[in-house]
């Protein structure tokens, strides 16, 4: 089989994996004139984007979609029909300088089918990362998925090599990963992000201590998880409380959510629906008021467990807390600013750095970034209050409701 | 009026050297034109600029963030850039907070100026395409790329560190950048079709691109506020996007209409997963079984059971509360911070840690997260019931002559109800099975103490308590 026909089996049976972020790790470049590539700390770089919205930054790969594992949700499961690949690890070295060197890409994710064991598998994943890293002094970004179990040993050489290290839960509940996918043990997986968070901790004491010893590198851009949403019968509550687990238990960067997709070859276990989106969507923004924005849990998803569909989490906190509003924008404070329909994170710093020198007026809200229409009802600005009995209009609600609108492709 | 023309579109330290000597000649921004050599000659510019002022006739200061805004906004496209920055300098000199202020209509525009300058450096970033020209060694590297704004000296330094190995050039109408391995030049614009139309790769990219492409997931606004349009006539990836969004829902339709086939029939595994570690003894097969423990819902939330640790000739077992962040992370007691108080203690106190077995009341985290730690909570009664049949259990294992309980939850653990502490700490108490019990303070406590004063005296009672079992380890040696 020639390369570019494994690597079309080997992208789509990858293409599952929501993980494609390439940010969050150490600056490095090559101007020392030994090999390639460099890495921006902080943001990385989207090199391009499918139509399914999605940034293509690394090549993103399997080594090999053989798998003994029989995992109902996965498309490359043991018994499913799809044509199996496998990669040598010079060949997925070479595609990764070939398209990095046309700057395609930021680097490589690899992760993989398991073959064998967990040992075998995952010392093929860190054998390619390692050709990279020690023959071709690649320093563009690599993440790789770290296999459950796998040997401590390995595991410390995985995090020498790769900026990133992620394993996936793949279930927010452990009945159903039982369930759908027997082979796989929670608790392994738990363990082994628990390992690895040790030793980032480790990683980071000994950068932050100045001892003259080189510290020992480890995944200097942290662990990430993803969760598939839809495939089993998890609330979004049971679902966001298991990722406020996570990131408080092991650290992670980022938690991952996967809208189930139809996959070819389907089982029969399984929703063959349309991935759902939009609820993916609404979980990425709930995810987000939990890290950035000081919410918990509780306050997010109310007793229906659900979040709403046709508005965001944040807006419907607001309407369920109307006796908190209306804020008076030039007085309120950072956390309660954050609370704020349409008020970002910067533009409430932009907010409370304006209003130190003058005072915010209505005109003032479209430089400040802010959708002036959601936020209305909740402020108080200098020239603005909202009407009374406003805030306990019934019909507040159907002002936020997105108009029905006819689907179109934009062309 | 004054008439400034700066060398070119790019000529930031012109622009800031007249600027000063405008500020300091008192000319107010709507007395100054400005104009770029060789640029779109202005309808009323003079046959020659204004004599430029003395260069060196004094500074004044100005905030850093203009000057980084001004560095940026410069390379913008807009003809009005020069003056809107003049006149934003021109306010600022009385004003350093207006610099701050968002809503101030010049700020906003500068600000939006250099946000769009670094987007579109960032798009270059991302969208250029090198063509390789010749082969292996001898390759030569070559864009075209179409910048908005005049950001080809800006992004350059980037590509420069990031293919440091390799000779490469950017070429686009405005200006071209070239290096040659070692150093970085410019050259004046070309054409289009001075770049190379193709290269060996693409095609193994393209099919990249169809394949990670999810067409289940179609969602093409998302991708265009990413990638404009505009930018698509140079990417070797734009070509395929039409078919595959029209196949898209074709596809999509055809996968959830095919019923599911009949899974074919698993292969043989190459090999046998490798079989479970049989138990080398009664506490390892204890161990093992605790592992699995669903006796109360605390396993749900923690990362593993954390089963007791020592020898198991142990003539001292020593019972804490429960394991904290780093237990429950690394799977064994006591190696977080009051581990580390608590090895501190023994030592003082002449106890062999080596020869004591330490364990904890309830064996999984109980916790709440908030953001990126998590609040240790106070075991439930129910919870500690449910746990103390593995204390049993390591007791009958372990047979110690002497339990040494520290803190309230343990003391509830070793005597099955509540215990004060206060009225039983630091005395022998005989338990009916004929064992001897001490009561202590558990080491948390006193990593929680605020008072240094308190800390010192508190610990000091800590290591005469723990001395009361070093005296009983050195009177029984065991009969192995």
């Amino acid at each position: 089989m020639d390369v570019q026909r494994k690597l079309e089996i080997l992208a789509d049976a990858a293409k599952y994996d929501a993980s494609c972020a390439s940010s969050g790790t150490e600056k490095r470049d090559s101007s020392d004139g030994k090999g390639m590539g460099s890495t921006a700390p902080g943001m990385g770089i989207c090199h391009s984007y499918a139509p399914d919205g999605r940034c293509i930054s690394l090549l993103k790969v399997l080594l090999t979609n053989a798998c003994n594992y029989d995992c109902l949700y996965c498309v490359n499961r043991a018994s499913s029909n799809v044509p199996r690949a496998r990669f040598t690890i010079d060949e997925v070295v070479k595609l990764t300088l070939d398209f990095y060197r046309r700057n395609y890409i930021e680097g490589l994710f690899l992760s993989s089918g398991i073959i064998r064991s967990p040992d075998y598998t995952m010392e093929q994943v860190v054998s390619v990362a390692r050709k990279l890293r020690e023959e071709h002094h690649f320093r563009g970004y690599i993440h790789l998925k770290t296999i459950p179990e796998a040997d401590d040993a390995l595991i410390a050489e995985a995090g020498k090599y790769a900026d990133r290290l992620s394993i996936n839960i793949e279930m927010p509940e452990e009945t159903s990963l039982q369930q759908y996918a027997p082979e796989k043990d929670v608790r392994a997986i738990r363990r082994t992000m628990g390992r690895l968070r040790l030793k980032l901790d480790e990683a980071e004491e000994n950068r932050s201590t100045k001892t003259k010893a080189r510290p020992q590198r480890f995944a200097p851009a942290g662990q990430s998880t993803q969760m598939i949403v839809g495939a089993d019968t998890a609330s979004d509550h049971t679902i966001l409380h298991t990722s406020a687990n996570l990131y408080g238990s092991y650290r992670l960067r980022r938690v991952y959510y996967s809208a189930f997709s139809p996959i070819p070859d389907a089982s029969r276990a399984l929703p063959l629906v349309q991935p759902p989106l939009l609820r993916e969507h609404r979980l990425y923004q709930a995810d987000w008021l939990m890290r950035f924005y000081g919410f918990d849990v509780a306050e997010i998803v109310d007793d229906s467990a659900m979040l709403p569909l046709d508005i965001d989490p944040k807006l419907a906190w607001a309407l369920r807390h109307r006796d908190r509003f209306p804020l008076d924008v030039n007085r309120a404070s950072r956390e309660e600013l954050l609370r704020v329909p349409g008020f970002g994170t910067k533009a409430v710093e932009r907010i409370i750095a304006t209003r130190r020198t003058t005072t915010i007026r209505l005109s003032d809200l479209a430089r400040l970034h802010v959708p002036r229409n959601k936020a209305l009802p909740f402020i108080v600005l200098s020239d603005h209050r909202p009407a009374p009995h406003r805030l306990d209009e019934a019909r507040l609600i159907e002002r936020f409701k997105p108009k029905a609108t006819q689907l179109g492709f934009g062309f | 009026m004054q008439y400034i023309t700066l060398d070119t579109e790019t000529d930031f330290d012109g622009w800031r050297k007249a600027a000063r000597s405008l500020v300091l000649h008192h000319v107010p921004p709507t007395d100054a034109t400005w104009t770029v050599q060789g640029g779109e000659a202005e309808l009323f510019a003079p046959p020659a600029p204004s004599p430029i002022f003395e260069v060196n006739d004094g500074t004044f200061n100005v905030s850093a963030k203009f000057v980084e805004l001004a560095k940026a906004a410069i390379l913008h496209r807009d003809g009005e850039r020069f003056a809107i920055l003049y006149r934003l300098l021109w306010r600022l000199k009385d004003n350093h907070d207006l610099i701050e202020v968002a809503t101030d209509p010049d700020v906003a525009q500068v600000t939006a100026m250099a946000r769009a300058v670094h987007r579109d450096e960032h798009k270059m970033h991302a969208f250029v395409r090198f063509r390789e020209i010749g082969r292996e060694r001898a390759a030569h590297y070559v864009a075209w790329f179409e910048p908005e704004h005049h950001i080809v000296e800006l992004a350059a330094p980037f590509f420069a560190k990031r293919f440091a190995d390799m000779p490469w050039s950017i070429l686009t109408p405005d200006l071209c950048a070239h290096w040659d391995g070692h150093a970085l030049s410019f050259t004046s614009g070309v054409s289009k079709n001075e770049a190379p139309g193709e290269d060996r790769l693409e095609e193994t990219w393209r099919r990249y691109y169809a394949s990670i492409f999810n067409p289940a997931r179609l969602k093409v606004k998302a991708m265009q506020t990413e990638m404009p349009k505009k930018y698509w006539r140079n990417l070797p990836e734009a070509s395929i996007i039409k078919p595959l969004i029209e196949d898209a829902e074709r596809m999509t339709g055809a996968m959830i209409a095919n019923a599911a086939t009949d899974p074919h029939k698993p292969q043989k595994r190459p090999e046998a997963p490798m079989p479970r570690k049989l138990a080398a003894d009664d506490l390892e097969a204890l161990r093992e079984e605790a592992a699995h423990c669903r006796a109360c819902p605390l396993y749900k939330d923690a990362t593993q059971t954390v089963f007791g640790e020592g020898p198991k000739d142990a003539t001292i077992m020593l019972v804490g509360e429960q394991p904290g962040d780093k237990e429950d992370l690394a799977g064994h007691p006591f190696v977080g911070p009051a581990g580390q108080m608590l090895d501190r203690a023994l030592q003082e106190a002449g106890v062999d840690r080596n020869k004591v077995y330490v364990t904890n009341a309830v064996k999984h985290f109980k916790f709440v997260p908030r953001g990126k730690i998590r609040l240790h909570q106070k075991p439930a009664t129910p919870e500690i019931r449910a746990c103390r049949q593995w204390y049993e259990r390591e007791v009958s294992v372990i047979q110690p002559e002497l339990i040494v309980a520290m803190g309230a939850t343990a003391a509830q653990s070793v005597f099955g109800k509540i215990t004060p502490i206060g009225k039983t700490r630091g005395r022998l108490i005989d338990l009916p099975d004929g064992r001897k019990a001490l009561v202590t303070v558990h080491p948390s406590y006193l990593l929680r103490l605020p008072d240094p004063e308190a800390k010192v005296l508190e610990y000091q009672r800590f290591v005469e308590d723990l001395k009361i079992a070093a005296g009983l380890q050195k009177k029984a040696p065991r009969a192995a």
